[in-house]
């Protein structure tokens, strides 16, 4: 028998998810709404896709070699889900640089800045779309489909058109917006996948769609089917707001951060400036994580019920 | 079917296929050879010796005690002559002084506690008897029986349940013993309900060992006693989880007791036990044991004589086919990694498990990603990812705010995490940090007070 035991302690079993794993997963889950965005937007939008990524996983690699010194963590994937996200959330004629400055500003100014995967405080993604929306926003709001420039369907609403898509065009993506954002079934069926995967919960997506929907067509913005078919809300949804360090950890959390997510995005679709308005209710929400968390920490088995507000201070 | 559980816990893979139709065979070497008996097989005060070097011991005879009550004697399993009285290495790594027995291989038996006694026990000498066969809870928290079946005074006792759950992976010890002495396990139970007339006794088991529930049900004649299936999760077998399952009660945090909720928990062999020692005058002198994981030639389920090595059990079940990286006394998620076999078997050892490199988990940590897996999982309801960072920084104030004292160390938590962070394992450090600390505050204030 061998000499050398190995004594650590308990447990000894572990389960098979790991970072790489979720990440693997959550980039199959969006493989495919990428492949219909290429097909609708033209091949360009696959050279926006791979300058994204290739932005990513290189400035994430060089800066841990050549600033921090220390051993490269691309090989968890996560800087291939930013790549691929913020892809996602570009129109497809974005110019490359632009996209590759957007991509090294996710990763090295709101990632690693932040201490890098776990430690960020907004979305990577969604914060270098928003400052690339700051920067250049004509190029972030030209749209062209089959050659044609265009309005998206919120734009055109915003301007006070009546938008006359078939609902089958809006699940199959066939019309303007960004590249990854629009083929709504699809994107529909990765969520679902990964809901069923168990990679993220249903809470988050359910109320948050919910939400905007029930509240934007109360406000008189548009027909809910509408609100949730067009523009980036279900990629936002289901992709972006369930971004783990970005989101409450506890259930309770969850649903009041979709929420508020929700109640952001109806108002400002209706009235704020923006056409669009998941990526800044997510980013929104994103701060507000900590606070969330802090006020819905679990309660002990056997604690008392007020335990919480003794340990805030209170009496 | 909507069967009883708690909130949380994971579903590790439970390995059981691999002994639990496998009958208990009996391991009793019959050449003089060594037995090793630790001082301390319980939680509380270790044991004296009451035997000296080169005395000659039967089969059941006290070879330890003490006058301490949160403690339980201890008996020799064999006959032959007491060796020496030296330090060895135990289970937990530690070395510790131990009894060595020199077996003649002849078993000759020790009178029984009931010829001591004289006369056929009554209900109000039950703990007492208890007390003296050396029982302690079984599944491997080792607390003295008699002291959980001594509440206090103002405590009224109106559950009392048989752990039967055998949540941990792997484990089939206790599945074999309802199968096949279902009645020992009934009668067990039922003595113990003689002591507290109010109470309600229960046999909680997971529901995937339907020959246990079938065989149990169909031999439980007595009333008070309820067999109750559970949902197979683990921890289910864990002592809150198990109490609020069954009652809907909650035991409020540490340092409270089961018996603060009017309960009481009785591991299955220790129910066993009970009845053995009332009938017979039996004390704890072996035990039921798993020997699996796929490092093993062979799975069984073994009744070893206690004080036997480690190695025996293994070479019983025709030894190692792979090498195995991690040998278990106890399940896969809170059993303790050894450092040898050439430990001798004690009164807790409920698993001898040895694990490839396929099963063994030695994953490296990285970055917390927030995904609250922990959260979900944990039992306790605690924030284990919280408490860990905690930890870390040494700041125990936190830990102990956030109720870090109430982790039970099921390792669900470190099961999940997708980074593989040491959960589970800093909690412990926590923990012992903040137990240090409190002894050392109490030594300090025993110290000025003498002073005085």
């Amino acid at each position: 028998m061998s000499a050398k035991l190995v004594v650590s302690s308990s447990p000894h079993v572990h389960s098979d998810f790991s970072t790489q794993k979720i990440m693997c997963m959550v980039i199959l889950s969006l493989i495919p709404a990428g492949i219909m965005g290429v097909y609708f937007l033209g091949l360009r939008s696959l050279a926006v896709i791979a300058a994204c990524i290739v932005a990513c996983v290189l400035s994430e690699w060089a800066w841990q070699k050549f600033v921090m010194h220390k051993k490269s963590t691309v090989s968890d994937l996560s800087a291939v889900v930013t790549g691929l996200l913020l892809a996602y959330n570009l129109p497809p004629t974005m110019p490359i640089w632009m996209a590759v400055c957007g991509s090294i500003f996710a990763i090295i100014i709101v990632k690693q800045f932040y201490g890098g995967i776990g430690g960020n405080i907004v979305n990577p993604a969604l914060a270098a779309r928003a400052m690339m929306l700051i920067s250049w926003p004509t190029a972030m709001t030209t749209w062209t489909l089959n050659g044609i420039s265009g309005a998206t369907p919120l734009a055109a609403m915003k301007a006070g058109q009546t938008v006359n898509l078939s609902v089958w065009n809006m699940m199959a993506g066939n019309m303007g917006g960004c590249i990854g954002e629009t083929c709504s079934i699809l994107l529909i069926l990765g969520g679902l996948y990964l809901i069923w995967e168990e990679v993220i919960s249903w809470r988050i997506p359910v109320v948050y769609i919910a939400t905007t929907a029930i509240l934007a067509s109360l406000f008189g913005h548009g027909s809910a089917l509408c609100e949730i078919l067009t523009g980036g809300l279900l990629i936002g949804a289901f992709f972006m707001a369930t971004d783990y360090t970005t989101s409450p950890m506890t259930a309770k959390g969850q649903y009041i951060y979709a929420f508020g997510c929700g109640l952001l995005t109806a108002l400002i679709r209706t009235w704020g400036g923006y056409p669009e308005g998941v990526s800044f209710s997510i980013l929104i929400m994103n701060v507000a994580v900590p606070l969330i968390d802090m006020y819905t920490e679990p309660r002990t088995l056997g604690a008392p019920k007020s335990n919480f507000f003794k340990r805030m201070g209170g009496k | 079917m909507n069967l009883p559980t708690f909130l949380g816990g994971v579903h590790p893979p439970e390995g059981k296929a691999l002994t639990e139709n496998k009958a208990i065979e009996i391991l009793r070497p019959e050449d003089p050879r060594e037995f090793v008996y630790p001082l301390s097989q319980h939680i509380g005060a270790p044991c004296s010796p009451v035997v000296a070097k080169g005395d000659s011991v039967l089969a059941g005879q006290k070879i330890a005690d003490t006058d301490a009550f949160v403690s339980a004697p201890i008996f020799s399993a064999v006959s032959g002559t007491v060796k020496e009285i030296a330090p060895r290495m135990t289970v937990s790594g530690s070395v510790e002084n131990c009894i060595v027995i020199e077996s003649d291989g002849k078993y000759s038996p020790a009178p029984s506690l009931l010829d001591e006694l004289g006369h056929k026990p009554q209900p109000s000498e039950y703990i007492k008897l208890i007390r003296s066969a050396g029982i302690v809870g079984m599944g491997g928290a080792c607390f003295p029986t008699h002291v959980k079946l001594s509440p206090p005074k103002d405590r009224v006792i109106k559950w009392l349940i048989v752990n039967a759950a055998e949540c941990e992976p792997y484990l089939s010890c206790d599945n074999r013993l309802m199968i096949e002495s279902p009645d020992e396990i009934i009668r067990g139970l039922g003595y113990v309900l003689e002591i507290f007339p109010e109470a309600q006794g229960v046999i909680a088991i997971e529901n995937n060992k339907p020959e246990a529930i079938a065989t149990m049900t169909e031999h439980n004649k007595n009333p008070r006693i309820k067999i109750m299936p559970h949902k197979v999760k683990y921890p289910q077998g864990a002592e809150k989880m198990l109490i609020w399952s069954v009652t809907g009660q909650e035991i409020p945090l540490v340092p409270a007791l089961p018996a603060d909720v009017g309960c009481i928990l009785l591991n299955t062999r220790t129910a066993w036990h009970i009845c053995k020692a009332v009938e017979e005058g039996k004390p704890v002198t072996e035990r039921v044991i798993s020997v699996t994981g796929d490092a093993v030639v062979e799975p069984k389920n073994v009744e070893v004589p206690l004080g036997i090595p480690v190695r025996e059990l293994i070479n019983f079940c025709g030894g190692f086919k792979d090498e195995p990286v991690k040998i278990i006394a106890g399940g896969p998620m809170m059993g303790l990694a050894m450092r040898s076999v050439d430990v001798p078997v004690v009164k807790g050892t409920s698993g001898i498990l040895a694990l490839t490199k396929n099963l063994a988990y030695m994953a490296e940590e990285s970055a917390c990603i927030r995904c609250g897996k922990c959260i979900e999982s944990c039992p306790m309801h605690l924030n284990p990812t919280f408490l860990d960072h905690a930890v870390r920084r040494r700041d125990y104030e936190t830990f102990e705010a956030f109720n870090g004292m109430n982790c039970i160390e099921c390792g669900c938590c470190t099961y999940n995490c997708p980074a593989s962070r040491f959960l589970t394992q800093t909690c412990k450090e926590g923990k012992a940090a903040v137990n240090a600390a409190r002894r050392k505050a109490a030594a300090q204030a025993k110290a000025k007070q003498e002073a005085k």
